[in-house]
């Protein structure tokens, strides 16, 4: 058996085991599907404004299952369609902190010495840096825009991805397969490519986990602030703001996309601590 | 010490400076400057209101000028609030910041510390589940949900508290928003604390002072706190952090007047020379909390001083 496929069997049977990862990760399946197959079953697009029933409360008979906001949009397919954007800008900012994670961490953990030293000390310096004021600086400089919001994202949460790869990367530089592998004249980045990324996987997926809700969060910061996504399209950071903002009259307007979001970001969490139990000897605080 | 003191000392200094230059450079490479406005300025009043702000100078020499008037505590002119320099703005409104930020911290590290040492003191039963559940939900729920969440419960539906401002500055004006911005370090620090709390508990020392027929709390309050609080000093830098960046948030909701509201205002407004130097402000006092941190942190733990 690869060492992969135990890791992932290890891994499979300890998540198992624990119950709210499990319930976690079947909630967050469905929400999956529910958000990508929900919109198709709806009649309404996501701007599509129901003149008949203008910020009406939740209801079946008018079809409206969410009620509607201020300008009578459904909010049951707005909440999906923001839903859709805040897991796409999720994975998609943390693909990019991974990829520019695991590169530089690699690099940095397999040749050690001089170069390791100035590269962390870049990390040391980056890590310092409020990101979050840099951030909404960018926004407010370049205007809304989903790319950027990636770039951004990933461009913050890259830093504990590089950390954790190259302490990894550390102590594979001296095992034997990739001894032998340079003894036979592999070059370096063939080493790091083929040897050395593939065996630390097991510890990014587990903080893969982990950094996809922090970026979810981040998003929808934006978002409620007015920085994220731009009108008509939605996602849960500017749901919630704008039920913040009619919770009085229209408290539903607040409670579903806040829900959703809170539920997410739970369930992601859960799962995140229990790969984490399960995979990473370091941490002993687990039951 | 000294050593240690210094070489700390001296890294915080780069971080600023990338913080500022980036800050400064981002501004200048911005579309869009700040007389952008609906009327067209004639040429040569758009040249001399360029001169006025210095903006006809060679991007380095602005930046020199910049960081030399920032050493004096100058942030320059409000391009939105023409009568007022950044400096008087800031001045004038981050002292409610501090209040509510200080109140916030007291609590997160009281409470979490006491949910922290509960949960491992009955570690696997109901306190140490109920602990953590409520622990995860306060890391889950971002500020800005709860914020209003809480606001809908107890100012609209029960109407126990106000829903927002400061009122006649009285405290039932204040616990909204000081919840609101604890509840996640609150959460974070009761993890940390079960944590290194059940790891402590566990080592020889404390088996000893057990041994010698000390009460479980005298073994708690006096051997096992400070070593198992030693992860909680470090992760003072981030809390700060957490609770610099949740104000934001937190005043915008609340309509809290302090120096968060007045980011965000200034952030649609696009008055860059707020937004920076609020930037610059708080990413400055980011870094020399950090800094203090570290410092506290070696200071208790001898190891780290190499």
């Amino acid at each position: 058996m690869t060492p992969m496929g135990g890791l992932w069997s290890d891994a499979g049977r300890a998540l198992r085991r624990n119950r709210a990862a499990t319930i976690s990760a079947a909630i967050l399946l469905s929400l999956i599907l529910l958000v990508i197959f929900g919109p198709l079953f709806s009649p309404w697009s996501y701007d599509y404004t129901d003149w008949g029933e203008i910020a009406s409360p939740p209801a079946l008979s008018n079809g409206h299952v969410f009620g509607t906001d201020q300008l009578g949009r459904d909010l049951f397919v707005r909440t999906l369609y923001g839903g859709r954007i805040s897991l796409m800008v999720g994975l998609a900012a943390t693909a990019v902190s991974l990829l520019i994670g695991i590169a530089y961490g690699a690099t940095a953990g397999y040749f050690g010495g001089r170069l390791d030293h100035v590269m962390m000390r870049i990390v040391d310096i980056l890590y310092a840096l409020p990101f979050m004021f840099l951030v909404i600086l960018l926004m407010v400089l370049f205007g809304r825009n989903i790319f950027l919001i990636f770039v951004a994202i990933g461009a913050i949460n890259w830093l504990d991805m590089a950390r954790i790869v190259r302490g990894q990367a550390m102590s594979l530089r001296e095992r034997e397969f990739v001894v032998a592998a340079r003894t036979s004249g592999t070059r370096a980045g063939g080493i790091i490519g083929r040897h050395v990324v593939p065996n630390l996987l097991g510890v990014v997926a587990v903080y893969a986990t982990l950094t996809v809700p922090q970026v979810i969060l981040v998003e929808s910061f934006l978002s409620f602030l007015g920085l994220g996504v731009a009108e008509p399209m939605t996602s849960w950071g500017a749901l919630v703001n704008e039920g913040a903002q009619n919770m009085e009259s229209a408290p539903w307007m607040l409670l579903f996309p806040a829900s959703f979001l809170a539920i997410t970001l739970f369930c992601l969490n859960f799962l995140g601590d229990g790969l984490r139990d399960a995979l990473d000897p370091r941490d002993r605080s687990g039951r | 010490m000294l050593r240690f003191t210094l070489s700390r000392i001296l890294g915080a200094i780069p971080t600023l400076l990338i913080l500022i230059s980036l800050s400064f450079l981002l501004i200048r490479v911005a579309p869009g400057g700040p007389f952008d406005s609906e009327k067209q300025l004639p040429p040569e009043i758009e040249a001399n209101l360029r001169a006025a702000y210095n903006l006809d100078e060679p991007v380095v020499q602005q930046l020199g000028r910049y960081l030399w008037n920032l050493a004096q505590g100058d942030f320059g002119p409000s391009f939105q609030y023409r009568d007022f320099t950044v400096t008087e703005l800031i001045a004038g409104s981050f002292p409610v910041s501090l209040r509510l930020g200080a109140m916030a911290m007291l609590l997160a590290l009281s409470l979490g510390v006491l949910a922290g040492c509960v949960a491992a003191l009955r570690q696997n039963r109901l306190a140490d589940y109920s602990v953590m559940t409520a622990a995860m939900t306060g890391i889950s729920v971002p500020n800005f949900v709860m914020a209003p969440l809480l606001v809908l419960v107890f100012a609209v539906w029960l109407g126990w508290l106000p829903a927002g401002g400061l009122g006649d500055g009285s405290v039932s004006h204040l616990i909204l928003p000081v919840i609101t911005l604890a509840l996640p370090q609150i959460a974070y620090i009761a993890r940390l604390t079960r944590a290194s709390m059940i790891d402590v508990l566990r080592s020889p020392f404390i088996r000893t002072a057990r041994a010698q027929g000390l009460t479980p709390l005298t073994v708690l309050i006096r051997h096992a706190m400070k070593p198992a609080l030693l992860p909680v000093v470090s992760y003072l830098g981030p809390a700060l952090a957490g609770i610099i960046t949740g104000s934001v948030v937190v005043e915008q909701i609340f309509g809290v007047p302090g120096l968060g509201r007045f980011f965000v205002q200034g952030a649609l407004n696009r008055d860059y020379t707020l937004v920076m130097g609020v930037v610059v402000f708080y990413g400055t006092l980011i870094v020399v909390l950090n800094l203090m941190v570290d410092l506290l942190y070696g200071w208790l733990d001898p190891r780290l001083r190499r």
